[in-house]
């Protein structure tokens, strides 16, 4: 996959051009490698914090645990590129988990076709968002919020509130079986990333995407079909919290409607927006989006093992999201790089707003 | 010209209208059951004071165009700090009450800071703030602490009394004094009127000359306070504080604000509106329980409730039927 050296700014004339010249200008590492680095980073922080012996196992153990925070945080990267948002994808995740293993233990259905039943409901709590955010035109922060809340109350109302348990040699294997010698669940996670990176990549897919986020109204006119794209984002990112909700579930052998995917949605935006997508819309990365999920999870986990309370990883991870956040922030950067830079600083400070 | 209602107009009548027939049909179905009575009319507001009080300082952020979702979370870490100061620290109520509604206030003075600051998406701030608020509170406290303070009892057990066995309590008034405050605030001052200017049209605002960024930063100040506050009040509604207290909150509160008339893309709205949306949804919860369903059915109900309301505002203003106020 190429990185674009070069970001078409053209659809935006009034933003000063000496700045954004500026900015390409010294651009020239390709945006991957600063994730990269904090990945480094953040393991030898892990390495650091277990036994020796230990060493091995817990960083195949991230990479292991953060299957599902990169499958959700595959569909959030396409939802965000058209400049919406996803909160619903830790209820679908609950919500698919939940109807794959009432079918398997209440019903007793076959795995294969349960777990096509947990994807098509995935798909449709995705196809529910994306109706409202693309035909209804509802903003799509409210319109995931409502099924957020309403998605695990579904959930909870299919199983009357009871947990679920499935035993299962077939459905223990998606999260817990081991394939060529990698964990079942990567592999899922490789076959969606293959999938979207050929979908968006080697046809005109990406490239919608990409036009619908950075400029809407320049999209349409060029005859891109943004109903179309902006609908489709949601479903497939429905469709990957499906899949991250099933290996939830197969992972504690259970379906909780309360539990499962629970602040996942932040995980997921965390890993995004690390990835260097921006939240404007626009660019998207999704190797960049894989990696911010095992920085995601690689956190998660060396905050667990150095006894730090649990309670704490939800703190650190909104303070790393902000953080990231004003690293894009175009003010934030000026801000702290104007006392290093005499003329650029002082033009760029004439033309701010 | 024909005359055409104002936007402000038609969704207020409609809102009140939705209310009013929610009231006759529940009153009329559980008649029995002495829904009609003065006392069940309390209840809605005093088991909502917390939500209300919360509600109108959304109200500001949705009518500047923007969004804050940290309320709920702010409400739970707010009283589970009190109850912490009060029971384990022997804090005094009242310098444990200034204390959170200064975190509140300075929560939301920083929320706003870098929405304004920094061109951040206000969802973004306000979502990571969300978790941040909530996993505070759980580091503070992850069980719920009872308040068993004498003078923070006896305040939240004062009441105006009404006739015999009735009587507007202590979080009713406090929820009655923020909504006409908010009006107030709203209608008659300059930070009202700048944030229905900056709502409309923020590019306007700016070249009006008004103070968009100082406005902008007001907002998320005085919804952190009203948040707080909420937070207070839920500790004396329930005498205890919870870190996950009002836990999804933030879909009530913004449900309230946009049942009661406000779009969500800001400038056009009112805060009597929203006093009337939390009517509703107190309506709402009261028909899940007579019912005897889960709780869930009400997050589902107000969910529904929501969307229908936001895509007759988009008809509303699609079909030209309204101009903007």
């Amino acid at each position: 996959m190429s990185v674009p050296t070069d970001p078409i700014s053209t659809a935006d004339p009034a933003a000063s051009s000496s700045s954004s010249q500026r900015y390409t200008r010294r651009r020239r590492v390709p945006p991957i490698v600063w994730p990269l680095i904090a990945l480094v980073l953040i393991f030898i922080i892990l390495g650091f914090s277990v036994d020796p012996q230990h060493r091995m196992s817990s960083f195949i153990s991230v990479v292991d645990n953060a299957a599902p925070v990169m499958l959700l945080a595959l569909g959030m990267t396409l939802v965000i590129a058209t400049g919406g948002i996803d909160l619903s994808v830790g209820a679908i995740m609950a919500l698919s988990g939940m109807v794959a293993a009432m079918l398997i233990t209440q019903r007793g259905w076959p795995v294969p076709l349960a777990v096509s039943a947990a994807l098509t409901a995935g798909a449709l709590a995705g196809a529910w968002n994306g109706f409202l955010v693309a035909v209804v035109r509802i903003p799509p922060l409210v319109a995931t919020l409502v099924l957020m809340y309403a998605g695990r109350g579904v959930a909870m109302l299919l199983s009357q509130g009871q947990h679920v348990r499935v035993n299962s040699a077939w459905f223990d294997f998606i999260g817990g079986g081991f394939l060529l010698g990698l964990p079942f669940s990567i592999w899922i996670v490789i076959a969606t990333l293959v999938a979207i990176t050929l979908l968006t990549r080697r046809t005109a897919i990406g490239l919608f995407i990409e036009s619908v986020g950075d400029n809407p109204i320049a999209a349409r006119y060029a005859g891109v079909n943004a109903v179309g794209v902006k609908f489709s984002v949601y479903v497939v990112s429905g469709l990957c919290s499906a899949m991250a909700g099933l290996i939830a579930a197969s992972d504690i052998r259970e379906a909780d409607a309360n539990l499962i995917g629970l602040y996942k949605e932040l995980d997921a935006i965390l890993a995004v927006v690390i990835g260097g997508t921006s939240l404007a819309g626009g660019r998207f990365s999704l190797v960049g989006s894989i990696i911010g999920a095992l920085i995601v999870q690689a956190v998660t986990t060396t905050i667990l093992t150095r006894g730090v309370l649990p309670e704490m990883t939800q703190v650190v991870k909104a303070v790393v999201v902000i953080a990231v956040a004003l690293l894009q922030s175009a003010p934030f950067v000026r801000m702290v790089a104007s006392p290093f830079r005499g003329r650029a600083g002082a033009t760029s400070r004439g033309s701010a707003p | 010209m024909t005359w055409r209602p104002s936007a402000n107009l038609v969704t207020m009548a409609v809102t009140i209208l939705v209310c009013v027939l929610l009231y006759a049909l529940a009153g009329w179905r559980y008649h029995h059951l002495g829904f009609l009575t003065l006392q069940v009319f309390l209840d809605f507001f005093s088991e909502n004071a917390y939500l209300g009080i919360a509600a109108v300082g959304l109200t500001f952020v949705i009518l500047s165009g923007g969004i804050d979702l940290s309320v709920g979370a702010v409400v739970g870490l707010t009283g589970i700090i009190l109850a912490k100061l009060m029971e384990q620290h022997g804090w005094h109520p009242l310098l444990a009450v200034a204390l959170v509604l200064l975190i509140g206030t300075l929560f939301g003075a920083f929320q706003g800071f870098m929405i304004q600051q920094f061109q951040l998406a206000p969802f973004f701030v306000t979502l990571a703030g969300m978790f941040f608020a909530r996993g505070v509170a759980l580091l503070v406290s992850t069980e719920s602490i009872g308040v068993e303070n004498e003078l923070f009892v006896w305040v939240s057990d004062l009441a105006i009394p009404l006739g015999a066995d009735h009587g507007i309590r202590f979080v009713t008034i406090a929820f009655v004094v923020v909504a006409a405050a908010g009006i107030y605030l709203a209608r008659w001052t300059r930070f009202g009127r700048f944030t229905y200017a900056i709502g409309g049209n923020e590019q306007s605002a700016i070249l009006m000359g008004l103070p968009v960024a100082r406005t902008k930063i007001l907002v998320y100040v005085f919804s952190g306070f009203c948040s707080a506050l909420a937070g207070v009040i839920w500790s004396m509604q329930y005498w205890s504080g919870k870190a996950t207290a009002a836990e999804g909150m933030e879909l009530d509160a913004i449900a309230a604000v946009v049942l009661g008339g406000t779009l969500l893309s800001g400038g056009i709205g009112s805060v009597l509106g929203t006093i009337v949306g939390v009517l509703i949804l107190a309506i709402i919860g009261q028909i899940v329980t007579l019912e005897n369903l889960t709780s869930w059915w009400t997050r589902i109900a107000i969910g529904v409730l929501l969307l229908a309301f936001i895509v007759m505002q988009k008809l509303l203003t699609r079909l030209g039927a309204v101009r903007a106020a």
